[in-house]
């Protein structure tokens, strides 16, 4: 995994499987990939093995339904039991519908911001927090790739009010502490021009959901 | 579009500073529409004129080009940008000399949603188009549109969002419209990113509109339909 960069995980994912016993295969949103590595170390989880889909498919969430769909048909025959690591993710509750048509399970809530928080946390507090923009450790580092230039702001960056005007707080929910990325963050803040607000979240529900996987072959 | 090349817009004919317009819009020059839409208006053209033949025109372009993957939103933001600012002087003017109107919209982004790019450009297109629209602005609560319908004399509800999470909330207003009796009183249009089609059916609007340029000819053909029953 270190050799991967982050801009690697951003556009092009984690074609080749990390780790392959042939139990149960995690098929992961490219943002998610270090969490994920770090959780599987962590709980000594080598059941376990990765691959990941281009984190910028979020910038187009119609393409992740396909996507994770193609990738349980390819993977599928080589593993006792798949499970995806994505919400929603903006995809109108098209990811879940093919989930269930494959017969796999996928993570709940709406995207990463909720399940790193927890997801009935974030459902108590979001109602109140319509205006928070949030950021987690792999979108602090992946700022400019994921969201800045996108949006054209590295050639435009009077359009940023146009854009950010109505959000009143950038919120960086913190997997890792890590004062690089504070620091970061806290770059990012100014530029967007709104106050920071850290959270330090851990893994929230993701660890509990990856937990979950129950390996076939034991 | 851009010419290197410095361009005097007073020296050029009208036709020359209309095709001059159309580029600015494309590349953003805002400082540049609004001097041209000056200097047609001292060259004596009607602000109605301006309004169509230089601005909707120039914003026609943009809109197909983005239709098809030329420009981004960036582009899209810039051209929008610098239409507003050709709107602010025509806007009062249009008023004073009767500019035909086709009909009046209420326009807002639903309730938990604060996005309101979209909304903003299918307000400026709509206006461009000759609609008088109320926009409501970001997180509408049903009450909000239907106290502003109940109060004035509205043909279209359009409603905006861009988050899975709040475009149900179109539907609670669309069925609260229902209960009231009122939903065949207006045309419903809806927008944003992660509808479509299907969802906008699902849901008992009139219709989906994938971009502002769409919005406009599908509120045009609803009120040409609503003048054809009325004349029959």
């Amino acid at each position: 995994m270190a050799d991967i960069s982050d801009t690697t995980l951003t556009t092009d994912g984690l074609d080749a499987p990390i780790g392959n016993d042939g139990r149960v295969l995690i098929i992961a949103c490219g943002a998610l990939a270090r969490e994920i590595l770090a959780l599987i170390e962590l709980n000594k989880w080598k059941h376990m093995a990765l691959t990941c889909l281009p984190a910028n498919y979020h910038l187009y969430p119609d393409k992740i339904t396909d996507a994770v769909e193609a990738a349980v048909i390819k993977h599928r025959p080589h593993y006792a039991e798949i499970f995806i690591a994505y919400a929603d993710c903006g995809t109108g509750g098209q990811l879940l519908a093919k989930c269930k048509e494959l017969g796999v399970s996928m993570i709940k809530g709406p995207h990463c911001y909720s399940f790193f928080e927890g997801n009935d946390v974030f459902a108590k507090t979001s109602e109140d927090e319509i205006t928070a923009f949030y950021l987690t450790d792999f979108l602090v580092k992946q700022f400019d790739a994921f969201v800045w230039k996108p949006m054209g702001l590295d050639r435009h960056p009077d359009l940023r009010d146009m854009y950010f005007g109505n959000y009143t707080k950038l919120v960086y929910q913190a997997q890792i502490n890590d004062p690089a990325l504070d620091a970061k963050a806290e770059l990012i803040a100014q530029k967007m021009g709104l106050p920071l607000e850290r959270r330090f979240t851990g893994y929230g529900d993701l660890e509990t959901a990856l937990a979950g996987t129950i390996p076939d072959i034991s | 579009m851009s010419d290197e090349q410095d361009i005097i817009l007073s020296e050029l004919s009208d036709e020359e500073l209309t095709l001059q317009m159309h580029d600015d819009l494309y590349d953003g020059m805002k400082e540049e529409i609004e001097e041209s839409v000056n200097i047609l208006l001292s060259r004596g053209w009607m602000p109605y004129d301006v309004l169509t033949k230089a601005l909707v025109e120039g914003m026609r372009i943009v809109g197909i080009d983005f239709r098809d993957g030329i420009l981004f939103v960036p582009e899209v933001l810039l051209a929008a940008n610098a239409m507003k600012g050709g709107m602010a002087i025509l806007k009062p003017l249009l008023a004073e000399t009767g500019a035909p109107r086709l009909g009046n919209m209420v326009i807002g982004t639903v309730k938990g949603d604060i996005h309101d790019i979209g909304k903003n450009l299918v307000t400026m297109m709509m206006e461009g188009a000759g609609f008088e629209v109320k926009d409501l602005g970001i997180n509408n609560p049903v009450e909000n549109y239907l106290d502003e319908l109940e109060n004035g004399e509205y043909d279209i509800l359009g409603m905006s969002a861009l988050l899975t999470t709040t475009m149900p909330y179109m539907k609670v207003v669309i069925d609260t419209m229902v209960e009231k009796g009122m939903r065949e009183d207006y045309v419903v249009l809806v927008g944003g990113a992660p509808l479509n089609e299907e969802f906008g059916k699902a849901i008992g609007a009139d219709a989906y509109c994938r971009d502002a340029a769409v919005a406009v000819e599908t509120a045009k053909e609803y009120m040409a339909k609503k003048h054809n029953q009325l004349g029959a």
